[in-house]
């Protein structure tokens, strides 16, 4: 494998297929921030507050990081401390003894001249005292009496702190007794370039002659970096080494209680068998006990209800079966008297005819209570075939004819010239198209009522207009409600129970469709059946519009928009603000 | 018009009061109270009309009209406090012409009673062909390849309707009209299973049918000659 000395594209070299290899998630992880609508810190604040392994861990990695940087320098210190301290004492014993050395010469004491033999030989036998190593050196000054001149390695002499000098020049001229002075200073190499640090010990031999020694502080510096590089890489080790020791343990908690909430997701989602594992006696299990045991009881608590319901469910058919037949004699016994009832006398012919109405009332009463019966109780079934809606418009129309003719009311069909067929239940349909028109009629004050059908991809339409006593403000919510009455005085022509639109509207539920309605006072109302064109499948919006295209500017006081009822497909709340509805 | 009528019904006092309708109506009736001597009674009394209630002590009314189906293509129709697709379904492919739900109007009753009574007699001889089978109008028999094919009265009737005109599409009402004799307001779910049991019983496959054919949204039609 060449590593790309080659000069050919034919391997990579391994830094690039690293890169390349980091390169695609590292984009991807971009792209996702980016994308995520936030910079990069962004994708990681989120992270942070959804993870708390990730808080545990990043937390301990910083405190972990501070502590063990304090400790460092800490220790740091005190050893370079401890160092400098040791030079120092070797330091000011070698001064001392070169010290004592100088002054059993006196011509030490007092040189003659610029360049006295005396002090070179004083410089070199005290330099001839430190080794190979150069441990130190040794310069010489000649200060006061008037002579300056230095003796020894005159590179060295800048290296010599001007406060130290100053110092020993003063204890000359003051006299005071011989002391060593020492200073750290700084070995200055021939450009005036900075080595190294050194120590610097000085003291006056005479009043005329200064002796220093400077140790290179070289080696303790050595030492230290060692020391420092040892503590640096400890002290990584140590955070990264703490840091996988948490994730490991918070692992071990954070684990668990992941379990726990995706179990809780299962639950609600009616998944209701799901149960959490529980190991031993410690809060983790005691979680997991009292989470199977809600689970256990919702479990439970369901059941009760299923029977409950499926009680209820044969309640209402057993009374569906059990009132039908006595119903069935008095009907027909009903009818037998009012065809016989001109044999009767008056009291008794009134009485057949009042019978034979109320017997007709009773009757659609029971059947619509059974009906929404059934509805509540959720055995309701929806037969779905193919059918033209227009068709089923036509027929409910057709039964509606007779009303329409009483109250003089002219009915206008607004049907496409193409089929609008749709999976629906027939029955159902026609009899909530039969319904909308009934009321249309009934509440027209014998205007016209439109019936408009449309239909596009997803969903047909049916919407029955009226030109009469409307609706109030927000009753266009309360129509749907079991047996509300716009105005309780009005007299009832068709003789309605009052649940013909509620009942129309879980019909419509059934088929995941929507039933709305529109009104206005003294403008009439609009009711607006949507239903979906294939079973199941959900439609956005309905293709004809609820506000009639007149109100589009609505008067003070109008009910604009939208439906208290919305059955969108997915079982979803109110919705439904289509093309042409203005909100108020 | 001929107007023995059977009633099967438990509940004494409905039965009376249906007795009491028909015979002002000039129909004349017998009665049975439970499904065990129902058979036995349609076998001695052999009405022209069975009203069978489906609820019934003994035999149930969907064994009951099964047994008389064996025997007799005579107009049955059910009776029933029920009327869930599933349960209209199952009576009538158990056999029954029609269903009435109670509780019902007389008038409606008696319309029923006297649209299934009602028979044209066709004085021609006509013979038409569907695919391969063959159906000879006047003597009321359908034959494939020479094998008579057994289909009650109203199943025939259907069949003729669609068959006389081969390439039309009946919808579900005007076969109801025509078949039934029913004019509005009748439950389209009796054509539907009506074509399944004549499909069950002259399609070679009534899963593909190719001689009484669906239109998708629209209704039946008889399919190539």
């Amino acid at each position: 494998m060449t590593a790309g000395r080659t000069g050919s594209a034919a391997w990579p070299s391994p830094a690039v297929r690293v890169a390349h290899r980091f390169a695609p998630p590292l984009r991807a992880t971009l792209r996702l921030a980016r994308r995520q609508g936030g910079s990069l810190a962004g994708l990681l604040a989120r992270r942070w507050h959804r993870s708390l392994q990730l808080r545990v861990i990043g937390t301990t990695l910083v405190v972990s990081m501070v502590v063990v940087a304090v400790l460092g320098i800490f220790l740091v210190q005190q050893i370079a401390g401890g160092l400098y301290n040791n030079a120092r004492k070797a330091a000011l014993v070698q001064t001392s003894d070169g010290l004592t050395f100088a002054q059993s010469d006196p011509e030490v004491q007092s040189p003659k001249g610029s360049r006295p033999t005396a002090l070179i030989q004083l410089v070199t036998a005290l330099q001839s005292g430190s080794g190979l190593g150069n441990i130190y050196d040794v310069v010489v000054l000649q200060r006061g009496s008037g002579l300056a001149g230095v003796t020894g390695n005159e590179l060295l002499a800048p290296s010599i702190p001007q406060g130290l000098q100053e110092a020993i020049t003063d204890e000359q001229k003051a006299g005071k007794p011989v002391t060593l002075y020492t200073s750290p200073t700084t070995l200055m190499s021939t450009s005036g370039k900075p080595v190294g640090p050194a120590l610097a010990v000085g003291v006056p031999i005479s009043r005329a002659v200064q002796l220093y020694y400077l140790f290179p502080l070289s080696q303790q510096v050595q030492s230290l970096r060692l020391v420092q590089n040892t503590l640096i890489i400890a002290g990584i080790g140590l955070v990264l080494l703490l840091a996988v020791i948490v994730s490991l343990v918070t692992r071990w908690v954070v684990v668990p209680i992941r379990q726990g909430a995706k179990a809780a997701s299962r639950v609600s989602a009616g998944n209701l068998d799901e149960r959490m594992e529980a190991r031993g006696t410690d809060d983790l299990a005691a979680l997991a006990n009292s989470f199977n045991e809600m689970a256990g009881s919702l479990q439970d608590k369901l059941r009760e209800l299923e029977e409950l319901s499926s009680v209820q469910r044969q309640f209402v058919s057993d009374v569906s079966h059990e009132l039908r037949t006595p119903l069935t004699t008095i009907r027909i016994a009903a009818d037998v008297l009012f065809g016989a009832r001109d044999a009767l006398e008056p009291a008794a012919k009134r009485s057949a005819e009042l019978l034979q109405s109320q017997i007709d009332r009773f009757e659609a009463l029971l059947a619509d209570l059974l009906e929404i019966s059934r509805h509540d109780a959720n055995v309701a079934t929806l037969d779905a075939e193919s059918a033209d809606v227009c068709d089923l418009v036509l027929r409910a129309a057709a039964d509606a004819e007779q009303l329409a003719a009483q109250k003089g009311t002219r009915i206008e069909f607004r049907l496409p010239p193409e089929q609008c067929i749709a999976e629906v239940d027939r029955r159902r349909v026609e009899r909530v198209l039969r319904n909308l028109l009934d009321n249309a009629v009934e509440h027209g004050e014998g205007r016209d009522v439109v019936v408009t059908v449309a239909a596009d991809r997803y969903a047909v339409a049916v919407a029955v207009r009226d030109h009469g006593v409307g609706l109030g403000p927000g009753e266009h919510q309360f129509v749907f409600d079991r047996f509300w009455r716009a105005d309780p005085a009005r007299a009832r022509t068709t003789g309605g129970t009052g649940l013909g639109l509620a009942i129309a509207l879980e019909d419509t539920r059934l088929h995941s469709g929507w039933l709305q309605a529109w009104g206005e006072r003294g403008r009439g109302s609009v009711f607006r059946l949507t239903l979906p064109r294939t079973v199941g499948r959900p439609f956005a919006g309905s293709p004809l519009p609820l506000c009639p295209d007149e109100a589009e500017v609505p008067a003070p006081g109008a009910v604009v928009g939208v439906d208290a009822v919305t059955y969108s497909a997915d079982g979803g709340g109110p919705g439904g603000i289509d093309q042409g509805s203005s909100s108020a | 018009m001929k107007g023995r009528v059977l009633v099967v019904d438990d509940d004494a006092a409905l039965s009376e009061m249906i007795g009491i309708m028909l015979r002002g109506e000039g129909f004349d009736p017998m009665f049975v109270a439970d499904g065990d001597h129902a058979v036995q009674a349609f076998r001695d009394t052999r009405p022209d009309l069975v009203l069978l209630d489906l609820m019934l002590p003994g035999l149930d009314g969907i064994d009951v009209c099964r047994q008389i189906r064996t025997e007799s293509g005579v107009p049955i129709v059910m009776l029933t406090a029920k009327s869930d697709t599933v349960d209209v379904v199952l009576g009538l492919e158990s056999g029954a012409d029609d269903y009435i739900v109670k509780p019902f109007k007389s008038k409606e009753l008696i319309a029923r009673v006297r649209a299934r009574l009602r028979r044209t007699e066709d004085p021609v001889p006509e013979i038409l062909q569907i695919g391969d089978v063959t159906i000879d109008v006047a003597g009321h028999s359908v034959k494939r390849d020479g094998q008579p094919i057994n289909l009650t009265p109203l199943e025939f009737d259907l069949l003729v309707a669609l068959a006389r005109k081969p390439r039309q599409v009946f919808t579900r009402e005007v076969l109801l009209e025509q078949v039934w004799g029913y004019r509005h307001a009748a439950d389209t779910r009796l054509v539907n299973v009506h074509v399944q049991r004549l499909r069950a019983k002259i399609e070679k496959d009534p899963e593909r049918p190719e001689i009484v054919v669906t239109v998708r949204g629209v209704g039946y039609k008889a399919g190539p000659a």
